[in-house]
């Protein structure tokens, strides 16, 4: 009885799926969607060299403290980066003191509510604060930088394509896509979802910023060493999760290997 | 316990004989994972998955309550309070990855679990209240796996609250009456998240009742074994301590080892960058999907693309999404072989392949973004679903001549061992001394 | 186990009796101490997650400027999320602190001691070291007990003007923490 009633069911939801599977096909072949310029267009971010790539990927401090001036620079006039802490900039290789002086110099000054007046003044930033929220008036909607290379696919190739990526649109985009055109006040760009970004080229020209270190100063690089530092701010922790990643395996490893001695010991007289 | 030559707890000292006067929990645990619970002798590795999922399960359990001393389940600080257990509390990274992680192998030590039973037949007689249980706790899993999912309260924490939610949306006359009730409001919020956090911390002790439940109801008839025969005697089994608790062991290190690999080198790979982006009401994502585990039920789900019969296309969807985990309620009357073990079962053993390639094809589609190709794909795989437990089972349980079994456990582990010696494969029935 | 069957099962047992193969339970014994060793590692970060994270810990220190605390008054300021007394003692009231005579005190200190340098500034946690509630006497107007410091109403303990215990049920003088002065008006504590 219930299989004779399973089969019916059964019959019945097969023949459901195959009529669905009829419009499928059907209104493929008579209705099939159009190619769209993004399909044709949107491009596989470029890879990029860092030291943070790997399984055994740490940190370049040089590069985090030239990407911090990058940020600082360039980004961070509509980026906020709400989620790191002066502080937590110790661990770019400065210390307590210079910290001290960078958030209190920051131009972004943090809030500071008086409950009695109700008024909210500015102060200085000191280490223990976060990056202050940048307010962007103008259109488009600046993401917070935080977390951008673990909230893209491929974040930090992402990133560094992104930066290095405008163009003029290409000749034969239009051709095939007339109405695809770039919508006035937003920048081509492939590597954007949608090909039309909001975000005027951050990076023009070489020596735009001028690194303290004395690094030669081209937009690649920039974009490298911003994409290294965000790739930091979004997870500051990566090189010790290395580090304890391998002892780690490495002890486990060492257990699997005394466990398997001691089970194929203890059945050694058990056939299985 | 049902095997007349289990051995019996005996208290050695004075102490332990107090304590088994008046709690005897030791011989409890003697009896239920000690010397004292035969076990078949000729389990392979696919047995290690059910401590496997026992292993996961406290890891989640000790990680999560961990995790709620940090965590705040309040829209306006939930993304930053993990954040700030990232970024802030001593081993945050770790306990949290760990978290997310674990959720990952818990469904795929469940999945292996789920499907070593299929294959050896352990949903049937005497076994189907084991198999209702274990239902139950994968119902359970995927409740609490959904609800944690949501909790970071990034963008597919978001949207997935909205999406699943909004299956009940699709119960005719009272659907939204429920979805609203659900979520405490119109979209989900401070509300839903709330009771969210409330049933994830709870559920797992239910789901940890469930399987105490589950492990009873298993030691009633003894564990199933690959040649599906039942133990006829002594010779059949090992006591599961020393000899199962040694090969766990091993078990454990591999899945600790899998998982440690996972959660230090690549710990986002098995998630989505979205859910890194703070939950916004007011933008959906490109490509919403669920967390791998759920992709096969999603893309069955979305397979009912056209109405039937009068029934909205959006019915259908959820009502076979909910069905093919329910229909696992009624495999063991649907299965009417009494074989159990599918190596002695050529035509069902094919099928059963079939089924396995099958769930991997709906899976890879749930996961992908909508194309005709997928669409169409995911149909047939759908259909493929249904008919393997409702039309294909029933039928070649009736029709199939399975191959002669052995007579026994231990003349089948003889016989792979020592060559088929006729010898020993003579000796069926009778206790055999090895070698 | 040695039952007297003559199954397989017990005979596993049977070559420790030649003594040759005891070694091999080593793998035993090495397997279950390193999953030992593992649990008891694993147990660290489960503990220590209890301990203040980093953003705790970064408010561990807090500046007190002192330009406006004239003598005779005090201020509280948060630190450590726990009120800290600052207070510019008045001639007279350095004159009564020393006046006492340290050894007939419950927690014998001298306002010398209690203070880094300038006797004037008394810097204490307000914290009762009987029960933890706040002391009143910081802010004029409230009653600042017997002795002239603080006053805890929760049970009756009694501060005088080195914030020292003078009656009630506090085993300690109010704590002072670790500060000094990093210019003549400001004070770094913590």
């Amino acid at each position: 009885m219930v299989r004779a009633i399973a089969i019916l069911i059964g019959a019945g939801i097969v023949a459901c799926l195959a009529w669905a599977l009829f419009g499928t096909v059907y209104s493929a072949v008579t209705d099939p969607a159009p190619p769209t310029a993004v399909e044709e267009f949107h491009r596989h971010p470029k890879e990029v060299e860092l030291a943070s790539n790997g399984l055994l990927g740490t940190f370049n401090e040089r590069q985090l403290q030239r990407g911090l001036q990058v940020y600082k620079e360039v980004c961070s006039n509509c980026h906020s980066l709400k989620h790191v802490a002066f502080r937590d900039l110790t661990q770019l290789g400065y210390s307590a003191g210079q910290v001290k002086k960078f958030a209190a110099d920051w131009a972004v000054k943090a809030k500071q509510f008086d409950p009695k007046s109700g008024d909210t003044t500015d102060r200085p930033n000191t280490p223990a604060d976060y990056f202050p929220t940048v307010y962007y008036p103008g259109t488009g909607n600046p993401p917070d930088l935080s977390l951008i290379t673990k909230a893209r696919h491929e974040g930090p190739a992402y990133v560094y394509s992104l930066l290095t990526g405008y163009q003029d649109q290409p000749a034969a985009l239009l051709k095939h896509f007339p109405d695809a055109k770039v919508p006035d006040g937003l920048y081509y760009n492939p590597y954007f979802a949608n090909l039309n970004l909001a975000m005027p080229p951050p990076l023009t020209q070489d020596g735009q910023v001028t690194y303290l270190d004395g690094t030669k100063s081209t937009v690649d690089q920039n974009a490298k060493d911003v994409t290294a530092f965000l790739t930091w701010a979004a997870e500051p922790n990566l090189p010790a999760r290395h580090g304890y990643g391998l002892a780690v395996l490495g002890f486990l490893l060492l257990f699997c290997v005394l466990s398997y001695g001691a089970y194929q010991n203890i059945w050694r007289d058990i056939k299985h | 316990m049902s095997f007349p030559w289990a051995k019996h707890y005996e208290p050695k000292s004075g102490f332990t004989k107090w304590i088994d006067e008046r709690l005897p929990l030791p011989r409890l645990v003697y009896g239920a994972v000690g010397a004292g619970y035969p076990v078949p002798r000729n389990l392979n590795y696919f047995w290690n998955f059910g401590v496997l999922a026992g292993a996961a399960l406290a890891i989640q359990i000790v990680t999560g309550i961990v995790l709620a001393m940090h965590y705040a389940a309040n829209g306006g600080v939930a993304f930053d309070s993990v954040e700030h257990i990232m970024r802030d509390v001593n081993g945050g990274w770790f306990l949290r990855y760990a978290h997310a992680n674990g959720a990952s192998m818990f469904f795929v030590v469940v999945y292996i679990h789920i499907f070593r039973g299929l294959f050896y037949g352990s949903y049937k007689a005497p076994r189907e209240m084991i198999w209702l249980l274990g239902v139950t706790i994968f119902l359970l899993m995927m409740a609490t796996a959904f609800m944690g999912y949501v909790l970071p309260w990034g963008q597919m924490s978001f949207w997935g609250a909205q999406v699943i939610t909004g299956f009940f949306s699709a119960i005719p006359v009272v659907g939204d009456t429920i979805r609203i009730w659900l979520l405490g409001g119109y979209a989900p919020d401070d509300a839903a998240l709330n009771r969210f956090f409330s049933l994830h911390y709870l559920l797992p002790f239910v789901i940890a009742g469930v399987i105490i439940l589950h492990i009873w109801a298993l030691h009633i008839p003894g564990s199933n074994n690959p040649t599906g025969v039942d133990v006829k005697g002594e010779q059949d089994t090992v006591p599961f301590h020393p000899y199962y608790t040694a090969k766990d062991g091993f078990g454990l290190g591999v899945f600790l080892l899998i998982f440690a690999s996972l959660l230090f080198f690549a710990p986002n790979s098995l998630g989505h960058p979205d859910n890194y982006i703070p939950a916004n009401a007011l933008q959906t994502p490109a490509h919403i999907v669920p967390e791998w585990y759920f992709w096969p039920f999603y893309a069955i789900l979305r397979s009912f693309t056209a109405d039937f019969l009068f029934i909205p296309a959006k019915l259908l969807g959820v009502l076979a999404m909910f069905g093919s985990i329910l229909l696992l309620f009624f495999l063991p009357w649907l299965d009417s072989s009494p074989v159990r073990s599918s190596n002695y079962r050529p035509l069902y053993r094919i099928f059963f392949w079939v089924l396995v390639l099958d769930v991997l094809v709906l899976g890879w589609v749930g996961g992908s973004e909508i194309s005709p190709f997928k669409v169409a794909l995911g149909q047939i795989t759908a259909a493929y679903y249904f008919a393997h437990f409702l039309i294909i089972l029933p039928i070649v349980s009736r029709a199939e001549r399975p191959r002669p079994l052995p007579n026994s456990i231990t003349e089948a582990v003889l016989a792979k061992k020592g060559g088929t010696s006729p010898a020993h494969t003579a000796l069926s029935g009778s206790p055999v001394p090895a070698e | 186990m040695a039952s007297g069957n003559t199954l397989e099962v017990p005979r596993h047992e049977e070559p420790h009796h030649d003594g040759e193969p005891r070694r091999r339970d080593f793998l035993s014994i090495a397997a279950v101490s390193v999953a030992g060793v593992g649990a008891i590692a694993i147990i660290v970060p489960l503990i220590n997650q209890m301990n203040p994270s980093a953003d705790v810990l970064a408010l561990a220190t807090t500046e007190v400027d002192l330009s406006k605390v004239e003598a005779g008054q005090g201020i509280v300021v948060s630190f450590r999320k726990q009120p800290l007394f600052v207070r510019n003692l008045t001639p007279a009231e350095i004159a009564e602190a020393d006046k006492v005579d340290v050894k007939s005190l419950r927690d014998p200190e001298t306002l010398e001691q209690r203070t880094r340098g300038k006797k004037n500034w008394l810097i204490t946690l307000g914290v009762c070291t009987h029960l933890g509630c706040i002391p009143q006497g910081i802010t004029s107007g409230e009653d600042r007990g017997q002795f002239g410091g603080y006053f805890c109403p929760c049970h009756g303990s009694q501060y005088d003007t080195a914030a020292r215990i003078r009656k009630g049920p506090a085993p300690k003088n109010l704590f002072v923490p670790d500060y000094k002065f990093t210019s003549p008006s400001t004070v770094v504590v913590g």
